[in-house]
């Protein structure tokens, strides 16, 4: 392909204050031959004007207000080419308050050139930029160690200044493709290597670009097409969007999420051309129709059924946070992801990550402006999810608060589950009512059922009271069961593993167990971790009438210090992955029907609370027969007073 | 048509698309110049055929006889509906400013006036960054208050194509989706997509308009290029600025700043 038919590479150039951002963007463009006739006079000319030496920078610093301060003001982006190939360089800004403007030049760039003055070395913003590439998945990074004629080319000088800047970016997880000497000022080591630093064998700028690879990796992904808008002409219905990654054929069978429609694409619309259209890929705006009337609207993301998104309602982000107001748990926001809108709330915030010096703070409150935190979030509905790692594209955030883009990230779903409901797999199945009535399984059993669901850490004392519970209960004649993990994973559930999914699908079995054996009449124990709310809302949902949430509650410490099983030991040396409370989450009840502090309490106190409170929900049977009354809680609690 | 084009003209769909969506009523302002015609074939593809809202000429009555002529083809060709806005007289713009400028500024004025009048909370320009250094700083979607100014010291951050599609009642929205387009990748585009253009683009007798404005300001540059392969391939070597027939832009270091503060296109 000729130079001409490419797609300018997005660069971005980043970097400290005064560190010559502005003056390199202009001498590459002066040795790359790409500025206009005259434009260099010009610039000269308003220099003598104002009684300073010739300021490449003036060239880009079109606005007057920045003359004035000497600072970049906002994005600007810049065409240039080497005869290998075409470039758009994104100008962004080095002072702090911009950084708003930085973020919006570099999530557009394929590679960033880092700027780092020779003189001052590692300096605040450039820490900070550095942090941002990482946060913004940034893979291809040069670091160019500028003013280099103001250590008279010292070898020694950049040697300091290059492992300084190097081991700074792998503490943050970013590896520099290169490094090079240069001096933007006199144009060394930009296009053409300098005799001024022999000691340096290595690529020029120019070169280092050239080298640099532009991301192919939307077109290997999965099929995402996220419905823009759906327009209706005539008789057709057509849905308009962007493919951003994989491949839509026509005739492909669609999945939409999180609706769950499905639909086959009957055409690939184009216009002026006919509708011979059969394939579409990643970048492509395009319109379809399809062969069913099914619900789609803006926001609805079409995938193959294989490798469709994930759903879920809960979801972990890196955001960076951009606004005034800081960012606070409880808060609801506007999110989009791709062209689906929701509203959410924060959740929770894990860590808040000063990126000047990287300082980690594990308790935090809130998140002002330009910091980066881990955040959770909640929405009231599924929302269709990519894990950044598996779809650069599709997995990231962006964050409105009010008019404005608040902050943005990257999306993380370790730890949680693929909610996506499974498609009925019958339509023939019919319920069948009962002959028995729960009045007459009452009067046999003595009481009505009820669900008692322990939810806590490992170590909180989950187990331990439950057996406990159970073995009062049967004291008193009173028909229970516990449901405990290991004796659970044994039988039913011993097809299952740790992943996020499998977790998910243990606890829907058993609180679809634990509604039957309540149904026949039991008091029915569980006893599991069940770490995710929405997995305690569908147990809850299997019977609601009769689901208790008992939240066992200690803190992570105790837990840790307990450690019956030495599980917890194991996580922190990094034996089991995935262990809640470590590195993955425990959500806690947001409104549980009881809280039993076991960190504070002893066995035989929680025991009572919990007998109490049992006490309240199941009802001894009130008939006729006056040897049962002896069944009643009143009784109970005065024997385990 | 190359990958580059096909690139470009994708992501500029997708913000037309963006922009019918969320943006209500909304109008785009044509030129009749070649950026704005490009645009115009785009909003054409986008919408298969159709064109969803109106098309605004900000007029001064100073446009040059070819370029009125080819508005009217094109009305008629295909189908427009076409708001032709007049401009108010230059006697009531800001006597300070110099000629040029103050000329330019009629079309700051109509544009205002054009706001009030129908009310619209959009409109889409065809500005490019590549033009002007002003320009390069623009944001895809981009809020104007009530009176069309620009705060260009406090943008909000665009980032992931996700866009600012609210904004408070009184502001309008510019949508700028050629915005990463270059004066090449514009011929280019109207060649492989055979989009007609003013006839005024192409050389005669030594001399051709780069770049269209009112008669009074703008002036044909030095060229042979007769046709669009030769402009193509002008452009591929040229060194002169594309406004440089412009003459607001060089009464002063700062005029056309001054002008985008006030509100121009």
């Amino acid at each position: 392909m000729s130079i001409d038919h490419q797609s300018p590479m997005p660069i971005v150039i980043v970097g400290h204050v005064d560190h010559g951002k502005s003056t390199l963007v202009g001498r590459m463009l002066h040795d790359t031959g790409s500025l206009p006739d005259g434009k260099v006079e010009e610039v000269r000319k308003a220099c003598e004007r104002r009684g300073v030496a010739m300021e490449w920078s003036f060239l880009l610093d079109a606005f007057q207000a920045e003359r004035d301060q000497a600072i970049t003001i906002d994005t600007t982006q810049i065409w240039f080419k080497t005869p290998y190939r075409p470039y758009v360089i994104i100008d962004a800004p080095g002072h702090r308050e911009f950084l708003k403007n930085m973020v919006s030049g570099a999530s557009q760039a394929d590679a960033a050139i880092l700027v780092v003055d020779a003189k001052e070395g590692l300096q605040e913003q450039t820490k900070r930029h550095a942090y941002l590439l990482s946060l913004l998945g940034m893979r291809q990074v040069a670091i160019a160690v500028n003013k280099m004629d103001a250590v008279n080319y010292d070898d020694a000088i950049f040697a300091k200044v290059s492992s300084e800047v190097d081991a700074y970016l792998k503490s943050i997880n970013v590896t520099a493709t290169y490094i090079v000497p240069i001096s933007a000022r006199e144009g060394d080591m930009i296009s053409t290597h300098s005799n001024k630093m022999p000691w340096y064998k290595g690529k020029t700028l120019t070169e280092i670009l050239d080298s640099f690879e532009v991301d192919s990796s939307p077109l290997t992904r999965a099929l995402r097409f996220p419905i823009q808008d759906v327009y209706r002409f005539e008789e057709k219905r057509i849905l308009v969007g962007r493919v951003e990654t994989g491949t839509l054929n026509k005739g492909d069978k669609l999945l939409f999420s999180p609706t769950n429609e499905e639909a086959t694409v009957t055409s690939i619309e184009s216009w002026p051309e006919d509708d011979a259209r059969v394939i579409a890929q990643a970048g492509e705006s395009i319109g379809i129709t399809l062969d069913q009337p099914i619900f789609v609207e803006r926001g609805h993301i079409g995938s193959h059924f294989k490798n469709p998104p994930m759903l879920s309602n809960v979801f972990r982000a890196n955001i960076f946070w951009l606004a005034k107001k800081p960012l606070k748990v409880g808060n609801t926001y506007k999110i989009r992801l791709a062209t689906h809108e929701a509203r959410v709330t924060i959740q929770s915030i894990e860590t808040v990550i000063d990126t000047d010096d990287l300082k980690r703070d594990e308790t935090p409150t809130e998140v002002g402006k330009n910091a980066v935190a881990q955040i959770t979030f909640r929405a009231s509905d599924m929302l269709p999810l990519d894990p950044y790692t598996d779809n650069a594209r599709m997995g990231r955030v962006v964050v409105y608060d009010g008019y404005d883009i608040a902050g943005g990230g990257l999306i993380n779903m370790d730890g949680y589950p693929d909610q996506r409901k499974e498609a009925p797999k019958s339509d023939n199945i019919f319920m069948v009512d009962h002959q028995v009535s729960r009045d007459l399984r009452t009067k046999l059993k003595g009481h009505t059922g009820g669900i008692f669901w322990f939810t806590g850490l490992s170590g909180s004392g989950k187990s331990t009271l439950a057996m406990a519970v159970e073995e009062e209960l049967a004291k008193r004649g009173f028909h229970s069961y516990v449901l405990d993990g290991d004796n659970v994973r044994h039988g039913l559930n011993s097809d299952l593993g740790f992943s996020p999914e499998d977790r998910a699908e243990n606890i829907r079995r058993i609180g679809e167990v634990a509604a039957l054996m309540a149904d026949a009449g039991l008091i029915v124990i569980s006893a599991f971790i069940s770490p995710y709310r929405a997995d305690r809302a569908r147990a809850r949902a299997a019977k609601p009438a009769l689901f208790n949430e008992i939240y066992v509650q200690a803190d992570l410490a105790t837990c840790e210090r307990r450690d019956p099983k030495g599980l917890y030991k194991k996580a922190r040396d990094g034996q089991i992955k995935q262990f809640t409370g470590i590195d993955a989450p425990y959500e806690a009840p947001e409104n549980p029907e009881i809280i039993i502090d076991t960190t504070d309490n002893d066995v035989q106190t929680c025991v009572k609370q919990i007998l109490d409170y049992i006490g309240t929900k199941v009802s001894a049977e009130n008939g006729t027969d006056g040897a049962n009354k002896e069944k009643s809680f009143t009784t109970v609690r005065s024997l385990s007073a | 048509m190359n990958a580059h084009l096909k690139a470009l003209e994708a992501k500029s769909i997708y913000i037309i698309r963006e922009a019918y969506n969320s943006v209500d009523p909304m109008a785009m302002l044509w030129s009749i110049g070649k950026d704005s015609t490009a645009l115009l074939w785009l909003v054409r593809k986008a919408f298969f055929g159709r064109i969803p809202f109106p098309m605004v000429l900000l007029d001064t009555g100073m446009e040059l006889p070819e370029v009125y002529a080819f508005r009217d083809q094109i009305i008629k060709d295909w189908g427009l509906d076409c708001i032709n806005h007049m401009c108010p007289p230059e006697e009531e713009m800001d006597q300070t400013l110099p000629p040029s400028t103050r000329a330019a500024m009629r079309k700051t004025e109509g544009l205002k006036s054009l706001l009030e009048e129908h009310k619209f909370k959009g409109l889409i320009l065809g500005i490019r960054r590549d033009e002007q250094s002003m320009r390069a700083k623009e944001r895809v979607f981009s809020t104007r208050s009530a009176d069309g100014s620009w705060n260009f010291k406090d943008q909000p951050p665009e980032f992931w194509d996700q866009y600012k599609t609210d904004f408070p009642e009184g502001c309008h929205v510019r949508i700028h989706p050629l915005l990463q387009w270059t004066e090449l990748d514009i011929w280019e585009y109207t060649k492989a997509q055979n989009i007609p253009c003013v006839p005024l683009y192409f050389a005669r007798d030594g001399k051709r308009y780069r770049s269209l404005g009112e008669k009074n300001i703008t002036f044909p540059v030095d060229s042979n290029a007769s046709n669009i392969d030769e402009i193509i391939a002008e452009l591929k070597t040229t060194k002169t600025s594309e406004r440089s027939g412009r003459t607001m832009d060089k009464e002063t270091e700062s005029s056309f700043e001054t002008l985008r503060q006030r509100g121009y296109m």
